[in-house]
């Protein structure tokens, strides 16, 4: 297999770039596996990638409705973090920032990480102690927090409006270490590790039931005829409740459509990642030169793939009220993505009462900073059987129980709140 | 998105407040099961499709609205007033 390199790059330019080779096999699906995974986006191909790498399972299969980083992976706004206070929460994206510290090493592809840092904006004295408690459970997680105040954000980010009636700005909390990936080469890179493992990964292969036996799972329907495995996990964020429902569940889920915009591509002005919590909106500048950007949830529940134009023109005068110069930018594009909505905003990665069957789901618009850390706890616990202990919290019944609900936002567990 | 309110005429998305579920109109017993006020508070069928949801008029007349609409297509077929549907089935 193809291993990258500057060399091979300069090696495969010279003759005209004709030698590159597909990145993985297109196999048709196998009678039987070990294990499967139900679909190929980001959580999926990451959950077969250590499956393969961390516990020796190698043949397994990934099936995938459509085409592999199709759904939510290919769609996102890149950011990736470990600014979480919650326990469940902090030590969870604590470790996945590590993991994404090494990702490009570890699956020889490049995924473009880029640590420019996350500027969490700061418009009150109140919002100041909050943030210097969240800071210091930062801190504390061992990953990296600072308060600043207005004079020094002002000499780092020149062009917001600071001035602005309704939300002047004080600081910011930063996360140096937060920033961006190149969000479709992370499931490509994913998927060529997985497929170089021997990992079978499926296209055009859509679920469309799960057979049990006895209280334990024997396999699946699917458009490409019967497969059988012990072992089955669901990893379709915004389908969850769909492919949940084929075993008889119902899910904690409701999915609800999220907006992004891009701008055309522009010289470097935004070098960080801004968020604007009390205007529902945060920006960043892709290596492209567009600026990308977004704002809150159309809040109600769709499977639509586009929003509406109220929310379009929220995110645009919250974007304008922060920073007025970008008035001058032409957006390109706009997209939407359904996302699995929990009813806490946390994730759910957890056995279900059918043996053998396993669930992750429950991403909200947070899934892709989550993205190794996911598949390292998703693989661990179909492996052994045991919840990692950095993704011990995530588990479905704490919603009957009521008992460690994770409302990050605490605005209530109450799916219309999230 | 636009949904006509029995009361107040067609109106903006935005005039209208989303609660979720229907499903919200039937609130269990007090003392049912662990399970069944867990269906009742988190879990959905969130389907592909034809869906059932209350919105409040918040931006108008107030009234609490059952709303059947597409969550795939954004079309609205059917708006009638909570009230009367609690009324009725008393």
């Amino acid at each position: 297999m193809m291993k990258f390199s500057a060399f091979r790059i300069l090696k495969e330019g010279l003759p005209g770039n004709k030698g590159w080779t597909p990145h993985w096999r297109n196999p048709d699906p196998k009678p039987a596996y070990d294990a499967i995974i139900i679909g190929g986006g980001g959580h999926g191909l990451s959950t077969a990638y250590y499956l393969a790498k961390n516990h020796g399972f190698t043949n397994i299969a990934v099936l995938e409705k459509g085409w592999l980083g199709g759904g939510n992976i290919g769609r996102n706004t890149t950011i990736v973090r470990a600014n979480y206070f919650l326990p469940g929460n902090s030590e969870f994206y604590s470790h996945s920032l590590k993991l994404w510290e090494n990702l490009e090493q570890e699956l020889n592809y490049n995924a473009m990480l880029s640590q420019r840092g996350i500027l969490s904006l700061l418009h009150s004295d109140g919002q100041f102690y909050t943030a210097a408690r969240r800071g210091n459970s930062m801190l504390i997680q061992g990953d990296d927090a600072r308060l600043i105040h207005r004079d020094e954000l002002r000499e780092m980010v020149p062009y917001l409006d600071y001035e602005q009636s309704r939300f002047p700005i004080k600081g910011a909390l930063f996360h140096p270490r937060g920033g961006t990936a190149r969000h479709d080469a992370v499931a490509w890179g994913y998927a060529r590790g997985a497929d170089q493992r021997g990992v079978d990964l499926i296209q055009n292969c859509e679920v469309t039931g799960i057979d049990i036996e006895n209280g334990k799972v024997t396999g699946v329907q699917t458009t490409r005829g019967t497969i059988k495995a012990p072992k089955v996990a669901i990893v379709v964020a915004g389908r969850s409740s769909q492919v949940a429902a084929m075993a008889g569940m119902r899910l904690p889920i409701e999915t609800h459509v999220l907006q992004a915009f891009v701008t055309e591509g522009l010289k470097p002005i935004v070098d960080h990642v801004i968020s604007f919590g009390m205007g529902h909106f945060y920006i960043s500048q892709s290596d492209k030169g567009g600026l990308v950007f977004g704002g809150d949830l159309d809040f109600y529940a769709s499977y639509a793939q586009r929003g509406n134009l109220p929310t379009v023109e929220e995110v645009m005068r919250a974007g304008m009220t922060l920073m007025p110069a970008l008035g001058k930018a032409k957006v390109l594009r706009s997209w939407g993505g359904v996302m699995d909505m929990s009813a806490d905003g946390s994730p759910v990665i957890d056995k279900t009462q059918t043996k053998g069957l396993f669930l992750n789901c429950g991403w909200c618009y947070g899934g892709f900073k989550a993205v190794p850390a996911s598949g390292v706890a998703t693989a661990h616990l179909m492996a052994t059987g045991r919840h990692h202990q950095m993704a011990d919290m995530y588990r479905l019944d704490r919603f009957q129980t009521g008992y460690r609900l994770m409302d990050e936002e605490a605005s209530g567990s109450q799916h219309n709140l999230h | 998105m636009r949904i006509r309110c029995p009361l107040c005429g067609e109106r903006d998305r935005r005039e209208y407040y989303y609660q979720g579920d229907a499903l919200a109109l039937n609130r269990p017993d007090a003392d049912t099961s662990d399970h069944e006020w867990d269906d009742y508070v988190h879990n959905r069928i969130n389907p592909v499709g034809q869906t059932r949801d209350l919105w409040q008029h918040s931006g108008g007349c107030g009234a609490w609205l059952i709303v059947s609409r597409d969550t795939v297509s954004h079309e609205v077929f059917s708006v009638e007033l909570a009230k009367a549907r609690q009324e009725g089935t008393q």
